[in-house]
């Protein structure tokens, strides 16, 4: 027998158990509603605004700048370890990477797109 | 490591350098000097295209031997096939961008984003066209893409504009991801992604799995989403009606040229094994996407939707063409992608000039009188227009003669009759805009659109793509002899 089955089914059983839990106690338990009770209950602040905001698309923009200069670090981490055996290849080539990125942040920071407001 | 090295060739993909620098160039431009040279952007934009064009046409042995050359540990390659290939998509891009000059101006919008992005998408079609392996292909397609998805809401303050860009891209991230899981499928059956090494492995083991028969159908649905064919189209007519009018020109031209080549590379270079098991589907595709293109075309009243369904139609063509293959079929290919980038741009230049501001002059009614206002421009929007209905001595009427002709050769005879009679129903609707044009008369002279958009380097693009349709109708030889060169350089 496969040796993950033993685990496959210990997790059927887990996630049966809790979702069975829920199930129970919703369709068994005794149900009171009031105003009070529909509230997160102890958890932190009541609400006093809608959560359904719209958000600035300003944060989008930071987001994929993030994701962009995070790539980077992608391809900068194992340039690092391997800086000797690549030598003065991984050295230009990694340079260049990095002038082009370079150019796109001379770009977003002139175009203002670092500004907030 | 030394193997990466040795196989690292700056001048296979110069061409392509030479327009990422210029790409990057513009961005700086307008970066540093904000906009105080913006008449500059044009220009080394223009002088990039001419670059990369001389560099494609002076690379040894261009257009004379049958070379074929990989580097980059076989994942790039040079010949005549993605030579040809990225001289049309050059062309398209620099008529483009001449056409462009005077309109961005007119809308407010000379920014250094758009030559970058026109630029980058010619590069990622470049990447299209000359990639030996599938992540390459996509890579080139991403890029390709996703400037066109900018490209298309680049006149950001109008909200057709905005709704085609966002169309565009959630559609067309789907489709890539149609693409993507065809091409892992593809992998895992034959554990590798270069096309030559699939095409080996596949003659070899025989082409049976069925795994790999999903990975090519994931395939077709990804190309016949980037080529537009039925019933894949749906974006189309949306996309190309909300787009600036010189964009739609670009991607009905360019792109869709691309992705012919980088279809026309995996199925035939790669897949030749499975051709049993696309022949129907392309059969019925072929078929749907010519008739369905036609006849909702004919109802249209905005021009550039329906030139939108007209390029969904002229997609069918070519895919005519992919279905008989063979010498005649590729060259087919070849021949009318070049020929139709000429009358399509060729259109949408007419169109852009007349277009006025915020593209109010864009139905086939606002269309009368325009043959006496401008009867230059109303000659070529003719000219273009009967080309792309097929009518000598056009380039249109000579590509569908080779595609039609090279069905007929390898048997798909009703596949040829289906076609010549689609290609009489677009006589209609193409037709229209030259009766309106000549034949009727508007209710006051005052309705006729203004040249708004006119300026000599759209004088110039207009007279050459004039010049690609007639040469390409009155003397085939010249550029047939280029295309033998070109087709299936690499079987």
């Amino acid at each position: 027998m496969n040796p993950y089955v033993p685990v496959l089914i210990m997790l059927f059983l887990a996630a049966a158990t809790a979702a069975g839990m829920i199930a129970a106690t919703t369709w068994i338990g005794p149900k009171k509603k009031f105003a009070d009770k529909m509230e997160p209950f102890e958890c932190g602040e009541s609400p006093i605004v809608n959560p359904k905001q719209r958000f600035s698309v300003k944060f989008y923009l930071v987001a994929l700048f993030f994701v962009i200069f995070d790539i980077e670090t992608v391809f900068v981490y194992p340039w690092a370890v391997l800086f000797r055996e690549l030598n003065w290849f991984g050295f230009v080539e990694m340079m260049i990477f990095i002038f082009i990125l370079a150019v796109g942040l001379i770009y977003v920071w002139r175009r203002g797109a670092l500004e907030w407001d | 490591m030394e193997q990466v090295m040795s196989s690292i060739s700056l001048s296979a993909i110069a061409p392509e350098l030479v327009l990422v620098a210029c790409g990057l160039i513009v961005l700086m431009i307008q970066a540093v000097f904000g906009s105080r040279f913006r008449d500059s952007f044009a220009y080394v934009s223009l002088l990039g295209i001419g670059g990369a064009a001389f560099l494609v046409l002076t690379s040894p042995g261009a257009f004379e031997s049958k070379i074929v050359e990989y580097s980059f540990c076989d994942m790039w390659v040079v010949d005549n096939f993605s030579r040809f290939f990225k001289l049309i998509f050059l062309i398209g891009t620099g008529l483009t961008l001449l056409i462009s000059l005077r309109y961005l101006d007119n809308e407010a919008m000379q920014h250094s984003e758009y030559y970058a992005l026109m630029l980058l998408c010619t590069v990622g079609m470049m990447v299209m066209a000359s990639a030996a392996e599938l992540i390459t292909i996509f890579l080139g397609v991403e890029l390709m893409s996703i400037s066109l998805y900018a490209l298309a809401g680049y006149t950001r303050s109008r909200m057709m504009s905005n709704e085609a860009a966002i169309k565009y891209f959630i559609l067309g991230s789907f489709a890539s991801g149609f693409l993507i899981y065809g091409i892992a499928l593809i992998y895992g059956t034959t554990g590798t992604s270069q096309i030559p090494a699939i095409a080996r492995y596949l003659a070899q083991a025989g082409a049976g799995a069925a795994v790999l028969v999903m990975g090519m159908a994931l395939l077709i649905i990804g190309f016949g989403f980037k080529t537009a064919s039925v019933p894949f189209h749906m974006w189309a007519p949306d996309v190309y009606e909300g787009a600036p009018a010189p964009v739609t020109g670009f991607m009905s031209a360019g792109p869709k040229a691309a992705a012919f080549a980088a279809f026309v590379r995996i199925f035939m270079e790669a897949l030749p094994t499975l051709q049993t098991d696309w022949i129907m589907v392309i059969w019925l595709i072929a078929v749907l996407t010519m008739t369905v293109g036609n006849i909702i075309a004919l109802v249209q009243e905005n021009i550039k939707r329906m030139l939108a369904y007209s390029s969904i139609a002229h997609a069918g063509y070519v895919l005519v063409a992919f279905l008989a293959a063979g010498e005649l079929g590729l060259t087919s290919i070849l021949y009318y992608m070049l020929a139709y980038t000429f009358m399509n741009i060729g259109a949408f230049a007419v169109i852009t000039m007349l277009a006025g501001a915020g593209e109010t002059r864009v139905k086939v009614e606002d269309y009368r009188g325009v043959g006496y206002k401008h009867p230059v421009a109303a000659l070529a929007m003719s000219l273009f227009l009967f080309s792309l209905a097929g009518i000598p001595p056009t380039g249109g009427f000579m590509g569908k003669f080779y595609i039609f002709s090279a069905a007929v050769k390898q048997g798909y005879i009703w596949l040829a009759i289906i076609g010549v009679l689609n290609s009489v129903v677009s006589v209609y609707y193409y037709l229209r805009v030259t009766v309106a044009m000549y034949m009727q008369a508007p209710e006051k002279d005052e309705d006729v659109p203004a040249a708004s958009a006119l300026s000599p380097a759209l004088v110039v693009a207009i007279f050459i793509s004039a010049y690609g349709v007639l040469s390409l109708g009155l003397f085939p030889s010249t550029y047939v002899a280029m295309v033998k060169e070109s087709f299936l350089s690499f079987l």
